[in-house]
């Protein structure tokens, strides 16, 4: 479903700033997986998901999903493929307009905008139905502007928007990681209901080495723009917080003895 | 205050009306401070007063000049969005390129409307005296302006154009191509305020040059004047806000002038306005306090 080949991009090129932010990722992520990327900070995490998502166009390498090369594609084209749940909880939804309002954004997602009316009757019934789901109450909250609601209810709501429309691939940017461990918990069950319910592929990045085991079938730890490990199914579900707090000082360690032999 | 000088106030309050919505639109809505406002209302009174003393039909004439503030928007918004140049330095690089561009559309500095047909022509077959007519006449127009510009805003496109100014990463990752968006909304918002320049140059009987100094000022009085007197979280009473901060800042205006105790005069406007426009940005943070103790705390 994603191919993702020799990406790398350096940020500020040519200045005494420069930081490579991908050296080269190389990625396969078939129909129906879930993947989970680690990586301390600066690792390229971020920006590994950024280019996934089309914000950022990279230096070099390819990006095909769904055997469609979209390496030059802008976000709004991609966003027929890609779906996107963002880190802040105000990233993903529009503070100054209606739960309805968001959900009738997210409902177009992919389709061409008309200049007929955004929320008509049926589509709010649909819209109330989806949002029962959540067993928060907005069921009557539709009028509501999005900025009344908390942390978790806007991420809640943000990943219903995300699924609104079919996609081919999810993207989770830390999308638990500004909420209290409650609604964390919440927001990740859903997480795992949605995927499970659609079969979605999905790639989420996480700095919570637990979660990352915890979540979807795969965990894929970048390092200094790199994949460095790269675990599945069986080999992952014995794993530990400590066996990969391991490899990660493995990788770290032979990554400093490349180093080592490189300046000699 | 005479009833002449009150209905002057209503008339031009309801033709700044226009600018009004067109300043919502770019600063509220795409949230893109915008001057070109200042050289898009003289070219839509330049566009039309030339059009009509060559012999074009008024109508045509009117609908030219605000089609010349669209493209004037699109121009700003093309600085900005594809020359990735600051959007309001952008604008004033517009605004500043269409002084000259609104001379060499005149060919002179002013073009009299005296005597010509314009699109206020067919009022005078009515039973009323001009100063009734003319206010009722752009009260309708800009009723049906208002009334289209809510429908639109609460279209598909219109709420993609809402969220590209709250929210344009949000947006993209939507599908929406924010660049488009912007483009069209600064076009929409310029040929707005053309438009009122065309009906102003049209009802005041000239077209000149220096029409556009302040107006960018006037427009944002009303639009903050009208978010400080009235709630506008809906668009409809977003829309009805500059309106009526358009008609209360004239008759405020008007007020100030005509009184003679304060020895105010004509060459104070400016003053006044910013005043007046400080007066409007500071008291929403006065009522800020009491509006978050109301607001109901939410859990999760």
């Amino acid at each position: 479903m994603i191919k993702v080949n020799q990406l790398a991009v350096t940020f500020n090129r040519g200045t005494p700033m420069e930081t490579p932010a991908m050296r080269g990722i190389d990625l396969n992520v078939p129909e129906g997986d879930f993947v989970t990327v680690i990586g301390s900070n600066g690792a390229g995490k971020s920006t590994f998901l950024n280019a996934l998502a089309g914000e950022l166009r990279p230096d070099s390498g390819t990006i095909l999903i769904d055997d469609q090369d979209v390496t030059s594609w802008p976000t709004a084209k991609r966003a027929g493929l890609v779906a996107r749940v963002f880190q802040d909880p105000l990233g993903g939804s529009c503070a100054d307009l209606t739960i309805e309002e968001n959900l009738a954004l997210a409902n177009a997602r992919g389709k061409r905008r008309s200049l007929g009316g955004s929320v008509g009757r049926s589509l709010r019934e649909t819209f109330k139905a989806k949002i029962a789901h959540l067993n928060l109450g907005l069921e009557n909250r539709l009028g509501d502007r999005m900025d009344l609601l908390s942390g978790g209810q806007r991420q809640a709501v943000s990943l219903l928007m995300a699924a609104m429309q079919p996609m081919k691939i999810l993207l989770l940017d830390e999308h638990t990681a500004a909420l209290d461990p409650k609604t964390a918990a919440f927001v990740l069950n859903l997480t795992r209901e949605i995927v499970t319910e659609r079969n979605l592929t999905t790639v989420m990045v996480t700095h919570s080495m637990r979660q990352a085991l915890e979540i979807g079938n795969r965990t894929v730890m970048l390092h200094e723009g790199r994949v460095v490990l790269d675990v599945r199914d069986q080999e992952r579900d014995g794993l530990q917080i400590e066996d990969l707090l391991h490899m990660f000082e493995r990788v770290r360690g032979s990554q400093l003895d490349d180093d080592a032999l490189l300046l000699s | 205050m005479s009833t002449f000088a009150l209905l002057g106030a209503v008339e031009v309050g309801l033709l700044f009306a226009l600018v009004a919505l067109g300043v919502y639109l770019s600063f509220r809505v795409l949230q893109f401070p915008d001057l070109t406002v200042d050289g898009s209302f003289p070219l839509g009174a330049a566009v039309c007063a030339s059009l009509i003393v060559t012999g074009v039909n008024p109508y045509l004439a009117t609908l030219a000049a605000a089609l010349a503030g669209a493209c004037a928007g699109m121009v700003t918004a093309w600085l900005n969005v594809r020359l990735k140049i600051l959007h309001l330095l952008a604008s004033i690089l517009t605004m500043i390129a269409l002084y000259s561009i609104n001379l060499r559309i005149m060919g002179r500095p002013n073009v009299a409307l005296l005597g010509e047909t314009t699109v206020f022509s067919p009022l005078d077959a009515l039973d009323l005296p001009t100063y009734v007519a003319l206010p009722i006449a752009l009260a309708v127009l800009v009723v049906v302006v208002k009334l289209a510009l809510d429908w639109f805003l609460n279209s598909e496109v219109g709420l993609a154009m809402r969220a590209t100014g709250v929210n344009p990463r949000m947006a993209r990752a939507q599908g929406i191509n924010t660049e488009h968006y912007i483009l069209g909304g600064m076009a929409l918002s310029n040929a707005l305020v053309a438009l009122a320049g065309a009906l102003f140059a049209q009802s005041q009987g000239a077209a000149d040059v220096t029409l556009g100094v302040g107006v960018i000022v006037v427009g944002l009085a009303a639009v903050i004047g009208g978010e400080a007197i009235m709630n506008t979280r809906a668009v409809w009473r977003a829309t009805l806000a500059c309106i009526i901060g358009s008609i209360i800042y004239r008759l405020a205006v008007a007020a100030a002038l005509n009184t003679d105790m304060l020895g105010l005069k004509a060459q104070d406007l400016n003053l006044i306005t910013a005043v007046l426009v400080t007066l409007a940005m500071v008291l929403p943070g006065v009522r800020m306090p009491f509006r978050s103790k109301t607001k109901g705390a939410s859990g999760t």
